[in-house]
């Protein structure tokens, strides 16, 4: 890793999203699932939003979803992303409900097509850390 | 209608004031909500002492802005730096002085982003989506009206309207911190900062402060200006999507519709009696969520609705008239709330809109929130 650039900004980890973060590492998407109720949410929370309960596990996911918006960058907000604008970030909707937004794996598209099915890629950035990109579907 | 209907017509703004606006790096809150103070007691002719309830809205600390200010008061309500703040501020002291919590309330905005060098993005306000590059409000609203975009066919030189007409109105106020007119064309030269959102679809960042008395409708008749009353409220929150902070899937046209409902059926008016609007515009696709959702047109037809400059004074529905936070001042929805009650007292010399006797206030947020003021 060259160490004169600026680190890009990094996941926080806590006991709640570590769970998500390790997936991720494994090659797994995954969401919060309420073990009591079934209600499945992104980001991770202490309580279930729909019946508050504490017992919840991170359940793998199809990794496929729809591209529901997406923006470009064209101003770095942190130093460590001022090589990459202009840069894209896509939100998606996750065939399991959640929102989740990320980038386009490799090279975005030009124009996006809103509505285009997506699937995951995991990109890893370092031995701690893997991030989940989406690229269209075929 | 809405439990809040015993409020119809009850509470007054009765005194006003403001700062001017720009770059003071010089002053600080304190200093700048004082000055707005001052001009609001002036403004009313209210004795200072009188004042029994505080509420502070982006100041650091409520309890020194009150020994500033010489203030012992029996109620107080201090809110965060947030844009949506103002209305629920103005509601919350409504209900507290019908309660009788206070008898007289000041409430306080400053802000001093602009000397602090605020970004609002970035490393200031880390969240969860930083690894993947996404961050600030305007990149929310980018979402948005991307979505927009896409799904009813709304131009970027649709959106140009609200600024352009925005931009008008601060040509015409003496306050207001943008003074070059601008064209459609303009906005769609300007820099992109979030995609498909410019440079002038963000809001200024500068400094100043705002400052607004109001008390009952019986204590309103001692003072010295007409009283404006809160004649209608509406409220309703969209948390489900609050870890994309300023972001709604639908663009928060459910709870605007809410709004609308609540606030409409209590003033006993619809859409069609507003005679200017004062509409919450952090970016300006804001305006156009705002415009559909309280019902000024239909869903996804404000981008038309806004062609032609309907949001001019002269238009079919003067918008923003103090240049709003695009091209007036960035104080996030207060000095909106100002211009109601300036357009409703006929105290807006060029930029004034005649007879206009029913102004609206709204904010499509997170925390969505409208006020409609009639004159008392």
């Amino acid at each position: 890793m060259d160490t004169s650039l600026p680190a890009k900004p990094r996941p926080h980890i806590n006991a709640i999203s570590r769970g998500f973060w390790e997936n991720c590492r494994r090659g797994i998407l995954s969401v919060q699932r309420c073990d009591d109720c079934g209600h499945q949410h992104y980001p991770g929370a202490p309580v279930c939003p729909s019946c508050l309960s504490s017992r919840q596990s991170w359940a793998p996911i199809s990794g496929r979803g729809t591209l529901v918006s997406w923006v470009r960058f064209h101003r770095a907000y942190w130093d460590s992303f001022r090589a990459d604008v202009p840069y894209a970030v896509c939100l998606v909707k996750l065939d399991e409900g959640p929102l989740m937004l990320s980038n386009f794996a490799g090279d975005a598209p030009a124009e996006p097509t809103i509505g285009a099915l997506l699937e995951v890629v995991f990109e890893k950035v370092d031995s701690d850390l893997t991030l989940p990109k989406f690229r269209v579907r075929d | 209608m809405n439990d809040y209907a015993k409020l119809k017509d009850r509470i007054a703004i009765v005194g006003v004031g403001n700062t001017a606006y720009g770059n003071f790096p010089d002053n600080d809150d304190y200093g700048l909500g004082a000055e707005a103070f001052r001009n609001a007691i002036e403004d009313c002719g209210l004795e200072k002492n009188k004042v029994d309830g505080l509420l502070v809205c982006r100041i650091p600390y409520y309890a020194r802005m009150g020994e500033i200010l010489g203030l012992s008061p029996r109620w107080t309500v201090p809110l965060p730096p947030h844009g949506r703040m103002s209305a629920m501020g103005i509601i919350e002291a409504a209900a507290a002085l019908e309660a009788g919590l206070c008898d007289y309330a000041a409430l306080i905005y400053a802000n001093i982003g602009r000397s602090r060098r605020v970004n609002y993005g970035g490393e200031e306000s880390p969240g969860v989506w930083d690894p993947f590059g996404f961050t600030s409000p305007g990149a929310a609203h980018a979402l948005m009206f991307q979505q927009h975009r896409a799904m009813y066919g709304t131009t970027t030189r649709q959106l140009a309207e609200v600024s352009v007409a925005f931009r008008h109105h601060a040509c015409l106020n003496p306050d207001a911190v943008m003074k070059q007119p601008i064209s459609i064309d303009d906005h769609e030269a300007a820099r992109p900062i979030v995609e498909p959102l410019r440079l002038l679809d963000y809001c200024l960042i500068n400094d100043g402060a705002v400052c607004v008395i109001m008390t009952t409708k019986e204590r309103a008749r001692d003072l010295k200006k007409r009283p404006i009353m809160i004649s209608g409220i509406g409220a309703r929150e969209a948390y489900e999507t609050a870890s994309i902070a300023n972001y709604d899937p639908e663009c928060w046209y459910h709870q605007a519709r809410d709004v609308g409902r609540q606030v409409y059926g209590m003033a006993g008016v619809g859409p069609s009696d507003i005679d200017t609007l004062m509409c919450y515009d952090n970016f300006s696709p804001t305006v156009l969520f705002s415009l559909e959702g309280l019902g000024f047109c239909e869903r996804g037809e404000s981008g038309g609705f806004v062609e032609g400059g309907a949001l001019k004074v002269g238009g079919r529905l003067p918008t923003n008239t103090d240049g709003g936070h695009l091209s007036n001042s960035y104080m996030q929805g207060w000095a909106l709330n100002v211009e109601a009650v300036r357009q409703l007292r006929g105290e807006c010399g060029a930029r004034q809109v005649v007879g206009a006797e029913v102004a609206q206030f709204c904010a499509i947020t997170p925390c969505s929130r409208s006020i409609i003021y009639t004159r008392g």
